[in-house]
This record gives structure tokens, C-alpha cells and sequence, in this order.
């Protein structure tokens, strides 16, 4: 992964580019966030690509590319979805952002490790099919498909949909990847199951606001949340009102833009599985409105702005999926 | 809401002013009756609905919230009741989905020359609700009195 190191240095170095928007070490190694890099003497101590890189640079270049000269950023597959969305939306100055697509292998999460009874990480590799990790016990090596996130084992595509220079080879969509399985599974169940599945979910949530701060599509320069009259901006709920008027709204506001990126179940602090309900919104559309892939191309209409005159009724939910009662 | 140990349900209605709002001045003036359970707020088109004053309605104490415009093509913005159409149907969905009692939402589209309509939609949906009991897996004890 040296290879992404060298393109920030080299496209600073040649003047290309005056800034690199890429990822740098958190709290702790597994922990990486996103920085922005100004000289070359930052990068070579500070950047780091490794498979802990989950975090979607996209949404950073709403307010980068607004600034003075060109910044490079580092796009895997799925952030360049967020960032053909963006573009869509008219968010992003195109002209300011030289974007460099990485292949991607899928990305790991700890959590995921730690699962496999591998405690102690203080630093992984990829080699080949296996994760090697090093841990406080000595090496430890885990399948490389067991430790992936959650959003990487049910990758819709591995294709950069939009770059300027690529890293590695692009990957291609994968339509069996199974991202819907669990919601239908879901709607299989009676409305009951379903209520307390989700209560059990979203009685979990603090309110801490990280899915939306992080979302490509929740860039609102003024958000609903945001509102202490509303009763949702604290976690201080007397039942469960809250977190569904919340994460019912959230999930809408995104509905037709959100491309399934995955970063609101990553960040989130307590597991709550909101792709759960950005797919139910995905696999509604597809089946009512016909196939739709939020930032797959620029061209598309999304279909919450469009229509057309022989659209089914509402009262299709009715009779639709799941056994209702 | 009970009412002499018999449930009464809240109704919030939406109207849109161009049609069934209209639609309910008729059925008033030619006598139709349906359930005073049922508030009417004014809209100026049924795509003014926001998701959020549906979940508010019941987050207040509604037990069902239904949503009455313009029939397809004749919004009197030429579109907004196609978008509120769609918008609908995925909330509708959305909140089936977490396993809330789907039949406590609806829309209906009514014209300003179909006073019976709105009261056989009204007197429909009333029943409907009554039968499904009070809001509990929507409802905001906070609200409550
Ligand atoms: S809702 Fe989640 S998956 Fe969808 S775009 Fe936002 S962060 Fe990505
Ligand atoms: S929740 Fe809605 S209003 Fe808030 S940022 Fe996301 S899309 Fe915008
Ligand atoms: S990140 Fe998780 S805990 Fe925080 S507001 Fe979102 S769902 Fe709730
Ligand atoms: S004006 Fe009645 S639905 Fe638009």
C-alpha cells in the first residue's frame, strides 16, 4: 500500500495538486481518519493507507473544493459513488479536485477481528487471502474475508465510477452481493417481530448525530436535527418516539441519494444496523420505480424527483411483502 | 381517546385547499355526515406534505393520519401530487417496515365535487382506526395528558 503514499507525495511534489485529502492515524491504529496534507514532510509521517481505510473521503470535498487551488483525493469504489452523487447535486467544484482512484480489497473492522478470538492488534497486513496481525501475544492470522466491515462483505461494486488517474485495476458491480437479503428477511416477519427488532435497535441509539455528521448525503447546510424544539436533539426520551421520528427522517432525507456507502453503520458508536434502512428505501425504489443507483452515473434522475403518471398508489403497502399483522 | 370507556380515535386529515379541503365544504353543506374525530388541516398541495408532520400528528396523539389531494393530473401545480404520491408510498413503507401498523396512514385523492366521497373516506377510515385502537407504537407519552 506504499504505492497510494508515493502518488500524495509524488502529485504534491510535481505541483499538481497543492493539497491531498487523504487518511491519517486516530486514536489508535485501527482508528484512521481523514486529514488533509499540505507538504510532503506530512504525508511521509503521517499518511497512512491500510484496510482500516473505511472512511469516505467525499463528503470532506464539499468544503475543500471550495478553497483556493487543487486537492487530490483518494477515492475507493464506493466513495466514488458518494462523490458522483455529490456531484450530481451540485456540491462539489469538479474543476479543484483531482481524484485518484484506489482499488479496493474491502475494508476491516476491528470489531470484526476481535471476533475471531484475535485480541491485543497492534498492527495488521494484508497478505493475500489472510490478515496477519500482530498482536500484544505475537502473530495471529485471520481469513481476510472473516475480518472485513459488515458494508464490505456485501459490496454492491468494485467499480470507481469517476477518476482522474487510477491506482490498481477497477472492479466491476457485483449484483449477487446480497445487500438486500437481510431486509427481506425482515419483511418475512409479522409486524410485531418487526417492531420489537426495531426497538431493540434504535432504543440503543445516544442520539450522538455521527451517522448524519458523516454522510455523504446528510451534507444539509442547515439540518432538521438541528432544532431544540424538536424533542429529537437529545437523548433524553421519555419512550421511543424519538430515535423512530429520527432515524424514519434520516433514512428519508437520504432516500434516493444515499448510495449505500455504508459509513453511517460504520461510525456508528452503538451497532445499530442503519444500512437496514437505507436498503429498505433502495429495494423499495428498484422494486417500484425500476432500478436505480445513486451515484452511478451523473445523468439519472433520482426518484424521489421524479415520477410518472401511472406510479402505483400508496395503498400498494397494503398488499405488499411481509404478512402485515 | 376513550370516551365513556369507548375508544374514540384522534384523525389528523390533510387536505389539500384546492380539492378535498373543497371537497369537505361540500360534504358539509350538503349534510353528510362523518366522525367529528376527524381534524382537518389545511394544506396548499398534498406534496406540502413533509414526512415529518405525519410522525409529528402522531408523535401528538393521532392514531391515524390520512392525506387527501387532488386526483393525478389535476394538481393544481400541475405535479405535486405525483412527488407526494411516491414520497407516500415509501414512508408508507418505512413505517410498515418498523412494524407500524400500516393501515394507520392513507391518501386518498378527493376532488372539490366529491363531498360524498370524502365523507364515505372519512366514515372508512374511521372505522378502520377504531378497530386498530390507540396509537401505541408511534405515540410520545410526553404528549400525552
Ligand atoms: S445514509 Fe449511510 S450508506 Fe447512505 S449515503 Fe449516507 S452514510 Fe452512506
Ligand atoms: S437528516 Fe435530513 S436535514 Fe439533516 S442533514 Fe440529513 S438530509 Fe439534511
Ligand atoms: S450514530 Fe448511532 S447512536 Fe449516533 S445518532 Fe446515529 S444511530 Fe444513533
Ligand atoms: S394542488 Fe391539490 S394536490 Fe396539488
Amino acid at each position: 500500500m506504499q504505492e497510494v503514499k508515493q502518488k500524495a507525495i509524488e502529485l504534491l511534489q510535481s505541483g499538481k495538486v497543492q493539497r491531498v485529502l487523504g487518511w491519517k492515524t486516530g486514536e489508535f491504529f485501527y482508528d484512521l481518519t481523514p486529514a488533509v496534507f499540505e507538504t510532503v514532510e506530512e504525508i511521509k509521517k503521517d499518511f497512512v493507507f491500510s484496510p482500516f481505510c473505511g472512511a469516505n473521503l467525499s463528503k470532506y470535498l464539499i468544503a475543500e473544493s471550495r478553497k483556493e487551488g487543487k486537492i487530490a483525493a483518494f477515492l475507493k469504489p464506493c466513495d466514488s459513488y458518494s462523490f458522483v452523487q455529490l456531484l450530481k447535486e451540485h456540491r462539489i467544484v469538479r474543476e479543484n479536485v483531482h481524484v485518484v482512484g484506489v482499488q479496493c480489497n474491502g475494508m476491516c473492522d476491528i470489531e470484526a477481528i476481535k471476533a475471531q478470538g484475535v485480541k491485543g492488534v497492534t498492527a495488521v497486513r494484508q497478505e493475500g487471502e489472510t490478515l496477519v496481525c500482530e498482536t500484544l501475544y505475537g502473530e495471529k492470522s485471520v481469513p481476510y474475508a472473516a475480518a472485513l466491515s459488515e458494508r464490505c462483505k456485501t459490496c454492491k461494486s468494485k467499480k470507481i465510477v469517476l477518476f482522474d488517474e487510477l491506482l490498481g485495476e477497477n472492479g466491476e458491480d457485483d449484483p449477487d452481493c446480497g445487500r438486500f437479503d437481510l431486509v427481506s428477511k425482515l419483511e418475512a416477519m409479522t409486524a410485531e417481530e418487526r417492531f420489537a427488532f426495531w426497538q431493540q435497535e434504535l432504543s440503543r441509539c445516544i442520539r450522538c448525530n455521527a451517522c448524519r455528521n458523516v454522510c455523504p448525503a446528510c451534507s444539509c447546510e442547515k439540518c432538521v436535527f438541528d432544532n431544540d424544539t424538536l424533542g429529537t436533539a437529545n437523548k433524553a426520551a421519555a419512550n421511543s418516539f424519538e430515535e423512530q421520528n429520527f432515524h424514519i427522517i434520516r433514512a428519508f432525507h437520504v432516500a434516493g441519494r444515499c448510495t449505500d456507502c455504508g459509513e453511517c453503520s460504520r461510525v456508528c458508536p452503538q451497532h445499530i444496523p442503519l444500512h437496514l434502512l437505507n436498503r429498505k428505501f433502495i429495494k423499495d425504489t428498484n422494486e417500484l420505480y425500476g432500478e436505480y443507483q445513486a451515484g452511478a452515473d451523473l445523468e439519472t434522475r433520482p426518484p424521489l424527483v421524479d415520477f410518472t403518471q401511472d406510479d402505483c398508489e400508496p395503498s400498494v403497502v397494503y398488499t405488499r411483502g411481509g404478512n402485515g399483522k | 381517546m376513550q370516551v365513556n370507556g369507548e375508544f374514540k380515535p384522534k384523525i389528523v386529515a390533510f387536505c389539500c385547499n384546492w380539492c378535498s379541503y373543497a371537497g369537505a365544504d361540500l360534504a358539509g353543506n350538503n349534510r353528510l355526515n362523518y366522525p367529528a374525530e376527524v381534524k382537518i388541516i389545511r394544506i396548499p398541495c398534498s406534496c406540502r406534505l413533509n414526512p415529518m408532520f405525519i410522525l409529528r400528528a402522531f408523535q401528538r396523539g393521532a392514531d391515524g393520519v390520512i392525506l387527501c389531494g387532488c386526483h393525478p393530473g389535476d394538481c393544481h401545480y400541475t405535479t405535486g401530487n405525483y412527488y407526494a404520491r411516491r414520497r407516500m408510498t415509501l414512508l408508507f413503507s418505512m413505517l410498515d417496515y418498523l412494524g407500524i401498523e400500516r393501515e394507520r396512514t392513507r391518501v386518498e385523492w378527493v376532488s372539490a365535487a366529491e363531498g360524498a366521497k370524502f365523507a364515505a373516506t372519512m366514515n372508512d377510515f374511521v372505522q378502520t382506526v377504531t378497530k386498530l385502537g390507540e396509537n401505541r407504537r408511534l405515540e410520545d407519552l410526553r404528549c400525552k395528558k
